[in-house]
């Protein structure tokens, strides 16, 4: 009997400042490459921009974000902007926005499969396997564990542990690497699935901000959608690009009394 | 205030097998490279894709790839697609295509204002091919043959060009090469006598951020049932969908063929 594919959900944070086609292009490369395990059956996409209380320098209101990524979604049928990370009062670790969205999907296909009982009237087991969460990102992101102070060391191996990567590697980087020289992704990396982008794409948010910064065009980076939108309310400015210059990221705050172990041992 | 910049059409040959978003971002790069010296204004792009009789290995009809290069300029303002050189029986030169094109400007006007055209008097024709040194007015249109450095490159392999064509091309028009990763333009230019003597007319645009959708690497994704989307225009992709274009089958099309300039030009050399 073949086995069921396990629906997937995957979920991308970050600041999509702005979102690009090279956001929207992780979302197609992860789904084709979780398919072609022959284990999964990608059911949904989610892009949660961080809140404005992350404080990165150059970050825009996290509504104009949010209105952004909606645009350049609407002609998706799969990948949807989910608001509620932007909503928190303070910045919320990724570990939290996982498990917000994977108890809400777990409830959702609670609610829509049927229970059966058995002979005995005991509630049988749900037909299918049960829907997973994946942290979608760039073979970047995964350099960004050795950051000391962004991430919490418990956080990161709940990440890897009980929910897992796709991450889609970038120009030069070696995400292979990185989980080579980590004895705790290491430990887990069945769960941490590398995607190859063949394409050097090299569009990055950074890019784009400069290029608009400099009266440069940046169609065919964007969807037409989002350039109008940034036309239309100034967004990306020298003064956009100097907002939080000086703050410090607020997971080095809020994470600063937990003691900090290097994942290099 | 009068403008004295001088006005530039871009005209972009090759396969468009199919169009990517990195073609269409070579016109925008071009364009902002040559409005910031100050002494260009950029009226109009023209896509002129190649017709069928180049015989390029996986090359598919010049009618698909017509239209899916229609479908992607849909939405610009300023570039527009051209069947000229893709409706010809057999393979033209490029030099003949930036001739045709040249002829073509000549004959309308533009004005500042792109959808206005004016047609000019006949006396204001016979002026223009008095000489080539008038190709090179400032205030008459220039066209300029847009590219990656790679074709600036291909000058150098046997057999691909006719060097009176390459003189005609920098010489009375003028290139603007898109740099790509690998190419080094401004050695090849130096170490060509004929470039370095045009070396003006040739502008090499640098492309910071490395956007490198080759047309190849779509086909094979495609052979592969792998997503293109946000590589290429969403009508693009969705027409591509509809025809079924681009399988295993159709990249062997020309595959025992040799490409025409060389078959056309190793003929002439032997004779």
């Amino acid at each position: 009997m073949a086995t069921r594919r396990v629906p997937l959900v995957l979920l991308a944070c970050g600041s999509f400042n702005p979102i690009t086609n090279q956001h929207m292009r992780l979302f197609e490369l992860a789904r084709d490459h979780m398919h072609s395990t022959g284990q999964y059956q990608v059911v949904g996409g989610i892009v949660s921009p961080v809140s404005d209380g992350y404080g990165k320098q150059g970050l825009v209101l996290a509504k104009h974000r949010i209105a952004m990524a909606k645009l350049a979604l609407q002609s998706s049928n799969w990948v949807t902007v989910d608001e509620w990370e932007s909503q928190q009062p303070d910045w919320t670790e990724t570990v939290v926005t996982m498990r917000y969205h994977y108890g809400r999907i777990l409830k959702e296909y609670e609610q829509n499969s049927e229970t059966h009982y058995d002979s005995n009237g005991n509630i049988a087991p749900l037909s299918g396997p049960s829907p997973r969460l994946k942290l979608l990102c760039g073979a970047d992101f995964l350099d960004t564990f050795k950051i000391p102070g962004l991430w919490r060391d418990d956080h990161v191996e709940e990440l890897v542990e009980c929910f897992g990567l796709v991450c889609v590697s970038r120009g030069r980087l070696q995400p292979e690497r990185a989980v080579h020289e980590s004895d705790m992704l290491n430990s887990h990396r069945q769960n941490i699935f590398l995607v190859r982008e063949w394409v050097r794409n090299e569009t990055s948010a950074t890019e784009v901000r400069r290029a608009l910064r400099r009266g440069l065009s940046v169609k065919y980076l964007i969807p037409d959608s989002v350039i109008e939108y940034i036309q239309r309310h100034n967004l990306y400015t020298e003064d956009s690009e100097r907002r939080n210059e000086g703050t410090v990221l607020r997971p080095l705050i809020k994470q600063a009394h937990t003691p900090v172990k290097s994942l290099d041992d | 205030m009068s403008d004295n910049r001088t006005k530039v059409v871009l005209l972009a040959c090759g396969s468009f097998n199919p169009i990517t978003n990195m073609h269409l971002r070579m016109f925008e790069l071009a364009r902002d490279h040559l409005e910031d010296t100050g002494q260009y204004m950029v009226v109009k792009g023209i896509i002129s894709p190649v017709c069928d009789g180049y015989k390029k290995k996986g090359l598919i009809e010049a009618c698909h790839r017509l239209e899916m290069a229609r479908l992607a300029t849909e939405n610009s303002g300023w570039i527009t697609v051209d069947s000229w050189e893709g409706v010809q029986p057999e393979w033209v030169e490029t030099a003949k295509v930036v001739r045709h094109h040249y002829e073509e400007l000549l004959a309308t006007e533009i004005d500042d204002d792109v959808d206005t055209v004016k047609y000019v008097k006949k006396r204001r024709i016979e002026e223009n091919f008095e000489g080539s040194a008038n190709h090179n007015r400032r205030d008459g249109v220039r066209l300029m043959l847009l590219c990656g450095a790679d074709v600036l490159e291909s000058f150098g392999i046997p057999n691909m060009w006719k060097p009176e064509d390459i003189v005609e091309i920098v010489g009375s028009h003028g290139m603007v090469c898109i740099t790509r990763s690998g190419n080094n333009p401004h050695k090849f230019i130096h170490e060509s006598d004929v470039l370095w003597k045009y070396r003006k007319n040739i502008h090499v645009v640098h492309e910071w951020v490395t956007n490198d959708i080759s047309a190849t690497h779509v086909r094979r994704a495609l052979r592969r049932c792998r997503s293109v989307r946000y590589l290429l225009p969403d009508g693009v992709v969705c027409y591509i969908r509809e025809h079924g274009l681009y399988s295993a089958e159709s990249e062997q099309k020309n595959a025992d063929v040799i490409l025409a300039p060389l078959q056309r030009y190793s003929r002439a050399s032997s004779s």
